[in-house]
């Protein structure tokens, strides 16, 4: 038997059924979803990196910025924490935490009639400064709150 | 999969304020399983919401949101009867969508 004529056959039912996936629609949905989530922000380690990646360069101190949380979470698994901004036009929310294995924890882009006002709950290794970083009629700011932590987040 | 997300959306006349409670394990990928091994990460990537179609907010999460994730905010407009619908997607592909009417 010819076994190349085999091998042939057998790879092109499987490109086949790769293009099949495609025209379904299975395969393309996937990918364009895994596009638009900011991959080298969210892996970034370090506070440069990160804010690279979301393209802030060196964002400026501002008093409009606030970030609410606990000063003491004791449970690092479920740490409240709410960035709200008074500055106008803010269109970009992040919130970094400084000591996690990935600094960038969550992103929010907000439409103009969303407030600028989130809170959500992350996870924190260890006690850290945690910053929100705003964008706001495009340029970038940022702002820190310490927060400690007694049981780590991680451990699971 | 994925259970329903809990929503509600509560106007007072002039804006909407939003609170989702996803039900999601948000695996962080640097767990340690009892024998050892690493547990994959699995949590969700991105998360879109919209009020009578129109997107208010987009969000993107990586491992570090919480478990069975918290999310709220608000939008200006917004009445009685309008809906707003969630959606999110995670790193696996799984994805869930869900819809509240405006009280």
């Amino acid at each position: 038997m010819n076994t190349q004529r085999r091998k042939v056959l057998k790879s092109g039912s499987a490109a086949g059924l790769f293009g099949l996936l495609v025209a379904a629609g299975l395969i393309t949905t996937q990918q364009a979803q895994a596009a638009g989530w900011d991959k080298p922000a969210f892996e970034a380690k370090a506070m440069d990196e990160a804010l690279k990646a979301l393209g802030a360069g060196k964002p400026a101190d501002s008093k409009d910025i606030q970030i609410s949380g606990p000063d003491i979470a004791e449970n690092g698994a479920v740490v409240p924490v709410g960035v709200k901004s008074a500055l106008a036009d803010t269109e970009f929310i992040a919130i970094l935490i400084e000591k996690n294995p990935s600094m960038l924890a969550a992103s929010f882009t907000l439409p103009a009639g969303t407030m600028a006002d989130v809170s959500t709950r992350v996870k924190m290794g260890q006690t850290s400064n945690v910053f929100a970083l705003v964008k706001a009629g495009g340029s970038f700011y940022m702002v820190s709150k310490e927060i400690k932590v007694t049981l780590g987040g991680c451990g699971g | 999969m994925a259970g329903p997300m809990r929503i509600r959306a509560a106007s007072n006349g002039t804006e909407t304020e939003v609170k989702i409670l996803m039900s999601h394990d948000m695996e962080t990928g640097q767990r340690k399983d009892a024998s050892g091994a690493l547990v994959p990460a699995h949590h969700i990537t991105e998360l879109t919401a919209t009020h009578n179609g129109r997107v208010v907010l987009a969000a993107q999460f990586g491992p570090a949101v919480s478990k069975n994730p918290y999310l709220q905010f608000k939008f200006a407009g917004g009445a009685k009867g309008d809906k707003v619908n969630v959606s999110w997607v995670d790193n696996k592909g799984d994805k869930r969508t869900d819809e509240v009417v405006v009280a």
